[in-house]
């Protein structure tokens, strides 16, 4: 949303008083503009200032060398740009789906979820890590079984998409009304039980049965990427839901209720009332993620292992081509996430221009059959 | 597993159409060591695949060396490790990784390198600090790592301890002279790499213990500003090399991993460790570069302060230890 | 709100039940199994890891600056998103986009060049020493660099309501005859309320964890500027998991309990302005 605020939005209404009453003075203003820029540059701009002078304190030649000749550098790069989609795209539809069910449904525990859902962030990194280790370390829970014969879970695990996939596809395919309701809708409880159970022996017993999956072989998760991105997930597991529910609860269900009402299927109102009513909150929340996601060292430091070229992302290569003396090359690495933040939110402001700013929301408000 | 595949048909290529088998083995070490085994490793590599034709990838893992040998309890498929102290080994030995003879399988006490702790001072040595005592002069600030979080940090504590203990000194000396010692830190990094900064970048202390090799990376990166000093006494740094044995039978890679090992003893390994400031086993080696890149220190093992490192940790370092009773405020 | 919501809406069981699903399995489980690793320790061992002096000079400093770092976001983060949203300047975009690079610097990163900047002999530091200011290897340089990595939470989650908010509101108040001042207090910041609380949270709880850029500034001394988590890392030094794990234990349940207690004054204040 653009310069001039919400204030866009709303022509129904003589736009003049409007702009009035939201008009500060002048003075207090510019006041706050630059008590907001002082901010920004204390906090922010001369420290990255600082590590682009660092980055580039031998000259810009080995600044390149630094980041593109160095291959371990490379793989980190790769590295990162693998780790972080997973973890973001998983804490996506997490967070999704927790704020609606918190934000448009009353139930008991509800605060205690919330609750529940900032608690990795109090978390330190460092025992992010350690929790994944205690259970997946060779010392913890699952380790020694993981060792031995740790492809003997996948099937089990992969059947879980599967059911997944069978039960949103049997709510979307449930006919809205209720009179319409056949066979296998009659008794959703029932049908669905007994779905997921056949899907998920079908599958596993599939997998077993044409040895998909090698046996007695080691499977890796911590020190290897499924570890990295189960650390990067916990440590970034609040921010989109977060975001979400706050913009949810301030949008409220009426126009939700509107579609519905209309005859909208909940895959119908989800696109086309729900998202684009809260898509500045998942957009931010996205742009969070993303970022933490990127920048994460202290959880990833202890599930990582360390070794160059495979499990370093860049944090971690920035801490080791510090530790080696390396101190140009190793600001070198934070400048360029500092730069692939930029680039994000470059892409964000982009992509406010490219959707039509606030208009369509109080047309939306006025006419809900667009929920159709 | 494209890279994977690459390699393979690398390999392929250079051993000229004939299948060349090919193995990798895992390094598990600290920091700052990568650039040391880099180079071992390209001798080793290419020295063996001429011997024996087999092509060796040697994978590198470095970080805080006591984090490292929790990744390997915890883990991580290290064939070798070559951490900074005997506490690390013992950890792993003691989960059963590691047979508890590793230390007699190599030679020199599985040794092939040894280092310890001097001083870095600013350019001139304006303060006069030439040995021990001089560091509890009254105005010099020590810069040092947290004894609690850094492996450096308890071989200072241990080399300060002994300073006094091997010199005649009694317990309480010891204990005064480290207590006066640790007050003069007027910071306390977690680790080295950031002691290192807080002394070079921030200019902050008069006096840097740190590592020979790091104090030679130190005072070459602030060209000219900084300069050694060695006192007469200092600790022996025992840097041991262990295979892994639960890792190594298991992936077949005993016999790569004891020659590598092997091959870090010889002539042109030696020469490498001393190139990288590290004081290596062979004595004809060592007296190449003796007063000239190593001083002439007097380096107590450490069973002349305790009975071995996991004891000298426990009774110095470890929680109600001796450092801990250094800041404990008065009158409480 | 709305009990009725559920017949109406769909997707109540579904969402609910993934929530449940995933927060169980990524969150609860690990943190289980945290908590397994401390029961462990018999009650004395336990006690004598998580109740010493140090370790209570510790979690005072841990939380304290947490807290104060949190209340400092919530006035920045507020101006800061008021401006962003409601005024327009020359580079304004830039300014809006700096605000999540904390999040995108490795917290080590900025620990080292915090106390770079504010050491004597730094940027910052050569006006600020002089004047008795140590912004470096004190609690202010805590509290400084934990502002710098919650700086945009509160700002992330007031913004998008404070551009959602119906300007009408703003005009009924003015043609009420209200000063902007009054509108502000008693129309608009209500309703931000929630998004407040929000971004105190979240800005809190990630200062309460924060490890990799508060080691590099704070000085790490004992009972003077050693957080807990530092504490966490020494006994894991000494291969002590249980001991750690239960520090970890404690990190965790206080900041749980503060976190359910800002969650119910966001429910409540939601109330009230309902």
């Amino acid at each position: 949303m653009s310069a001039d605020g919400p204030s866009v939005g709303h022509r129904a209404t003589a736009p003049g008083s409007i702009r009035q009453a939201q008009q500060d003075p002048a003075w207090v203003r510019w006041g706050l503009i630059s008590i907001a820029i002082t901010v920004v540059v204390i906090l922010v701009v001369i420290p990255v200032i600082n590590i682009f002078v660092s980055a580039l304190s031998e000259g810009f030649g080995v600044y390149c060398d630094n980041l593109f000749a160095d291959s371990d550098t490379r793989d980190s790069i790769m590295l990162t740009l693998t780790v972080v989609p997973i973890a973001l795209v998983a804490n996506l539809i997490f967070g999704l789906a927790a704020a609606w069910a918190i934000a448009r449904f009353e139930f008991p525990g509800r605060t205690l979820l919330t609750a529940l859902i900032d608690l990795p962030f109090s978390v330190s990194p460092v025992v992010a890590g350690l929790m994944f280790v205690l259970i997946f370390g060779l010392q913890g829970y699952l380790g020694p079984f993981l060792r031995r014969d740790g492809y003997a879970v996948m099937p089990y695990l992969t059947s879980l998409p599967a059911v997944v996939v069978f039960i949103v596809t049997f709510f979307l395919l449930q006919p809205r009304r209720e009179k319409e309701r056949r066979g296998p809708w009659k008794h959703p409880k029932l049908a669905l039980l007994a779905g997921s159970a056949f899907v998920f022996g079908l599958f596993c017993f599939g997998q077993q049965y044409f040895e998909v999956w090698p046996r007695n072989q080691s499977l890796k998760i911590i020190f290897a990427t499924p570890g990295l991105v189960l650390a990067t997930a916990f440590v970034t597991f609040p921010f989109v839901a977060r975001e979400l529910i706050p913009v949810m609860e301030a949008v409220g269900p009426d126009e939700e209720l509107a579609a519905v009402s209309l005859g909208a299927n909940g895959w119908q109102m989800f696109w086309t009332v729900t998202v684009p009513n809260i898509r500045w909150g998942l957009v931010y929340g996205i742009i969070l993620c993303n970022a933490r996601a990127v920048g994460e060292f202290g959880a990833v430091y202890v599930v990582s292992g360390h070794i160059a070229g495979q499990t370093d992302t860049m944090p971690l290569r920035i801490e080791k081509l510090f530790q080696e003396y390396n101190l140009p090359g190793s600001f070198a690495v934070a400048s360029v996430l500092t730069l692939l933040a930029i680039f994000t939110l470059i892409a964000k402001i982009k992509l406010e221009r490219k959707v039509p700013s606030a208009d369509d929301h109080p047309a939306m408000r006025n006419a809900p059959e667009a929920g159709k | 597993m494209k890279r994977l595949f690459a390699a393979a048909a690398m390999s392929a290529l250079l051993a000229g159409g004939v299948a060349a088998t090919e193995t990798t083995l895992l390094n598990v070490s600290y920091d700052p060591t990568r650039e040391l085994w880099r180079d071992i490793n390209a001798n080793f590599t290419r020295l063996y695949e001429k011997q024996t034709g087999i092509k060796v990838t040697i994978k590198q893992s470095h970080g805080g060396s006591s984090t490292q040998a929790r990744a390997v309890i915890d883990g991580l498929d290290a064939d070798v490790v070559t951490l900074a102290s005997y506490l690390d080994d013992d950890a792993i030995s003691k989960t059963g990784l590691m047979r508890a003879d590793w230390i007699d399988r190599f030679p020199n006490r599985s040794l092939p390198y040894t280092s310890t702790v001097v001083f870095v001072v600013r350019k001139g040595n304006p303060k006069g600090i030439t040995d021990w005592p001089d560091l509890v002069k009254p105005g010099v600030e020590v810069i040092t790592p947290n004894p609690k979080t850094s492996g450096n940090g308890y071989l200072s504590f241990f080399a300060a301890w002994g300073s006094v203990i091997v010199r005649g000194g009694s317990r309480q000396d010891a204990i005064d002279f480290v207590t006066r010692l640790y007050k003069q830190v007027p910071v306390l990094d977690s680790g080295a790499r950031g002691a290192t900064t807080t002394f070079v970048q921030k200019r902050i202390g008069d006096v840097h213990l740190a590592w020979e090799n790091e104090a030679h990376l130190e005072v070459r990166e602030a060209k000219g500003d900084l300069e050694i000093v060695n006192p007469p006494i200092s600790i022996l740094a025992e840097p041991h090399v262990a295979v892994v044995d639960e890792n190594v039978d298991r992936r077949k890679t005993r016999e790569i991993a004891e020659a590598y090992l092997t091959y870090t003893y010889s002539d042109e390994a030696q020469e490498i460790f001393a190139r990288h400031f590290y004081r290596p086993n062979n004595e004809a080696v060592l007296k190449k570069y003796l007063g000239t890149v190593f001083g002439d220190i007097q380096r107590f093992p450490i069973t002349a302060i305790a009975r071995d490192f996991p004891d000298a940790h426990k009774q110095f370092i470890g929680e109600g230890g001796v450092f801990d009773t250094i800041y404990k405020p008065k009158g409480q | 709100m709305a009990g009725v919501n559920r017949q109406v809406l769909p997707g109540f069981s579904l969402t609910l039940g993934y929530t449940l699903f995933y927060l169980g399995i990524l969150v609860l489980l690990p943190i289980a199994a945290c908590f397994i690793k401390a029961a462990s320790l018999s009650f004395d061992q336990f006690w004598g890891a998580v109740w010493t002096e140090r370790a209570r000079a510790a979690y005072l400093l841990t939380f304290g600056a947490a807290f104060v770092a949190a209340i400092a976001n919530l006035l920045l983060g507020l101006l800061l998103a008021w401006v962003l949203v409601r005024y327009s300047f020359p580079g304004k975009k830039l300014v809006d986009s700096l605000v999540d690079l904390p999040l995108a610097l490795p917290t080590a990163v900025a620990g080292l060049v915090y106390a770079g900047l504010y050491v004597e002999n730094g940027w910052l530091g050569q006006y600020l020493v002089p004047l008795g200011i140590q912004g470096a290897y004190s609690r202010l340089g805590i509290v400084l660099v934990l502002i710098f990595v919650g700086l945009p939470f509160v700002v992330r989650t007031v913004q998008p309501i404070l551009e959602d908010l119906d300007p009408e509101l703003e005009e009924a108040s003015a043609s009420l005859g209200a000063t902007r001042l009054q509108t502000f207090r008693d129309v608009i910041l209500p309703t931000l309320y929630p998004a407040l609380i929000t971004g105190f949270a979240l800005a809190f709880s990630r200062g309460v964890g924060e490890y990799g850029s508060v080691v590099f500034i704070s000085g790490n001394m004992p009972y003077k500027t050693e957080i807990a988590p530092i504490l966490i890392v020494a006994r894991l030094e000494e291969f002590a998991y249980g001991e750690a794990t239960a520090i970890a234990v404690v990190l965790l349940v206080i900041s749980f309990s503060m976190l359910l207690l800002i969650n119910l004054l966001e429910r409540r204040s939601m109330r009230h302005e309902r």
